[in-house]
């Protein structure tokens, strides 16, 4: 591309980029650079992110079920997964530790985890956790601790239907993918409520 | 420095009346107002000293060097408080003056090890809802206009080990209840300028920061932040910031909760809605006592914590003793802070050393005289939204017993009639 032409690019994209920067003209979160006639535009540092980079990077999955990759698993297939790569430190059923419990529904009614620092201990993905997608994300980003990223996505799918039979969430012949994970409704979905803390004189 | 004859060392549990004796000896030539220089911290067992002045034969002295060393008997330590993976340590809070920790001492907290990340490959990248995906080298993040603030970090955990109204220990320092908080002066981009630069479509309300650690530790921030004051920092006290403390950049959120201010900073996200990573679920959530559980609670609110007199400080005489500590909010600024000598029932107002800056911790001072008997050092904080600093009781009151963060309740230390200082928490009514 010719000098001229690159000029006359930044031109366009400063043109189109006008109306979102004067909504942005009162954040006070950084500077950007005066264009001709006053009109902020871009510094042009960076390069643009390759496709491959961003594929192998964007590992999140959300609760709508985004990221969520191709693969199946059922409890039986879990069972096996668990048993050589998590029970180590989560027990052999999910409750014994010595790190985070997995397992368990107890305390069954009214969510008391407020009321008591004994309960602390006692959470679990089947008595605390609010999505089931979660389990995908986590697990795909951070474990296990020793190997994080290492298993497969049947593999991921078939621990975490293991983990939610063996907390009564679903059946002994569940099969997770990316379809039923994201239909699985969790015992603590309902009990999230945003930060309602404020400032001023209320202790919240 | 330390007061001649002591050596600071190990925290004991029992001091003993030789050791007092000589303390009383030592300080008796201390001038009206004592500081915490004057005061002891045990054990001051005599052991390998320090020449005193008096002593020095006249030697030349050392040549300069290229790295400079603390004074002997002046290495202080973070303490760690859970030695694995998901670990950390805490700041030696008490035992530093104004509000700047040093960079080493910078309390910890990770969750997955400290990765070494080489500058020359590290890139971040910005994508999502954005109008221009981009990579971003460490150097081009240093190419953008730089700007320099200090501000203060604190994990959301930080203090919850005395949320609980019975069995509150006495041989507690100021370390081990609140060292999960320090300053810096941080320099780096504002996040605005990197949004900019990618051009964040309309409908993005959220970002993903995630780390490049092996927890790729991931939260959730409301896109607002960002273009509030949030950073990309890549210099913490005028140097790289530590390796435990994300290098070679990391995310700052000033006044926020530590564990969103992602460090190892790998790749951001523009979404239009929360990811619901493990983190803003399972973990950094505060379950309350009508059956719900607050998430999202980034703020920290307005806190203090007197460092001096606590324990294992020993009060050698009776006078005038200077009481200091600190004070932070993420809400702004501190406006206020109160003493109280007398288990809380008469307060007065300290001193706040200027600048009293935007959240960012204030040192506060007021000079106390000790009248030799038992009394109950409170502080309590207020910022400029006009919350003021709650009592253990009442947070209780507002959130469960079973609350788990933002532990921020007004702490205690109590000077027995012989000195000797210990939390005191346990002995508020």
């Amino acid at each position: 591309m010719s000098g001229g032409a690159v000029a006359r690019g930044r031109t366009r994209r400063w043109l189109a980029m006008g109306a979102g920067m004067l909504a942005w003209g009162c954040a006070s979160g950084g500077r950007p650079p005066a264009g001709a006639g006053g009109r902020v535009a871009r510094f042009g540092f960076g390069r643009p992110a390759p496709a491959d980079l961003v594929a192998a990077w964007d590992i999140d999955v959300g609760p709508d079920g985004a990221g969520l990759p191709p693969g199946r698993g059922t409890p039986e297939g879990g069972a096996q997964v668990f048993a050589t790569r998590c029970a180590a430190c989560h027990g052999p059923t999910g409750t014994e530790g010595p790190y985070d419990r997995l397992v368990g529904r107890e305390p069954r009614e009214g969510f008391p985890f407020g009321r008591s620092p004994r309960l602390r201990a006692m959470r679990t993905v089947g008595n605390y956790w609010p999505y089931a997608t979660t389990l995908f994300d986590y697990i795909r980003r951070a474990m296990p601790q020793n190997d994080p990223g290492s298993l497969t996505a049947d593999q991921t799918y078939a621990v975490i239907a293991w983990i939610l039979y063996r907390n009564e969430i679903v059946g002994s012949g569940a099969v997770m993918d990316a379809g039923s994970l994201v239909r699985v409704r969790m015992p603590a979905r309902g009990r999230f409520v945003r930060d309602d803390r404020t400032g001023g004189r209320v202790i919240r | 420095m330390p007061p001649r004859g002591a050596i600071p060392g190990p925290e004991p549990t029992r001091i003993s009346r030789r050791t007092l004796i000589r303390a009383a000896a030592g300080a008796a030539a201390a001038g009206l107002v004592h500081t915490r220089a004057d005061a002891l911290e045990r054990p001051v067992e005599r052991g390998a000293l320090q020449v005193g002045l008096e002593d020095a034969p006249q030697e030349v002295g050392r040549l300069p060097s290229e790295l400079g060393s603390r004074a002997p008997g002046e290495e202080l330590r973070r303490v760690i408080y859970r030695n694995r993976l998901s670990g950390g340590s805490l700041s030696p809070i008490h035992r530093l003056e104004g509000r700047i920790t040093p960079a080493d001492l910078h309390f910890e907290r990770h969750h997955g090890g400290i990765p070494d990340i080489d500058p020359e490959r590290y890139e971040l990248l910005i994508h999502g809802m954005v109008e221009r995906p981009t990579v971003f080298r460490l150097a081009d993040l240093k190419r953008f206009p730089a700007e320099s603030r200090i501000h203060f970090v604190e994990c959301s955990g930080n203090g919850n080990g005395v949320y609980r109204r019975s069995g509150i220990p006495r041989e507690l320092t100021a370390q081990m209840i609140d060292g999960l908080l320090s300053t810096s002066e941080w320099t780096g981009v504002a996040l605005g300028t990197l949004l900019r630069e990618v051009g964040v479509r309309p409908e993005a309300t959220w970002f993903l920061a995630e780390g490049a650690d092996s927890a790729h530790l991931a939260r959730s921030v409301p896109i607002e932040k960002a273009w509030d004051d949030a950073m990309i920092v890549y210099a913490q006290n005028g140097e790289a910031i530590r390796p435990e403390q994300g290098y070679p950049a990391r995310l700052l959120l000033p006044g926020w909760e530590g564990n969103s201010q992602v460090k190892w900073i790998r790749r951001i996200e523009l979404t239009d809605r929360p990811v619901m990573t493990r983190e803003e679920t399972s973990k950094y959530t505060d379950p309350l006592k009508d059956g719900t559980a607050r998430q999202f609670s980034f703020v920290m609110d307005a806190k203090s914590i007197i460092t001096f007199p606590s324990y294992p400080y020993v009060l050698p005489e009776r006078g005038w003793w200077e009481i200091r500590g600190l004070a932070w909010t993420g809400r702004g600024r501190i406006t206020g802070v109160e003493v109280s000598a007398d288990g809380g029932r008469t307060w007065q107002a300290a001193e706040l050393q200027e600048p009293v800056q935007l959240r960012a911790t204030t040192v506060f001072r007021h000079l106390w005289r000790w009248e030799g008997g038992e009394a109950l050092l409170m502080s309590r904080a207020t910022d400029e939204t006009g919350y003021v600093q709650p009592t253990l009781a009442q947070l209780v009151e507002a959130r469960g017993a079973g609350s788990t963060y933002h532990a921020n309740h007004v702490r205690a230390w109590k000077v027995e009639s012989d000195g000797q200082v210990f939390f005191g928490l346990g002995e508020v009514s």
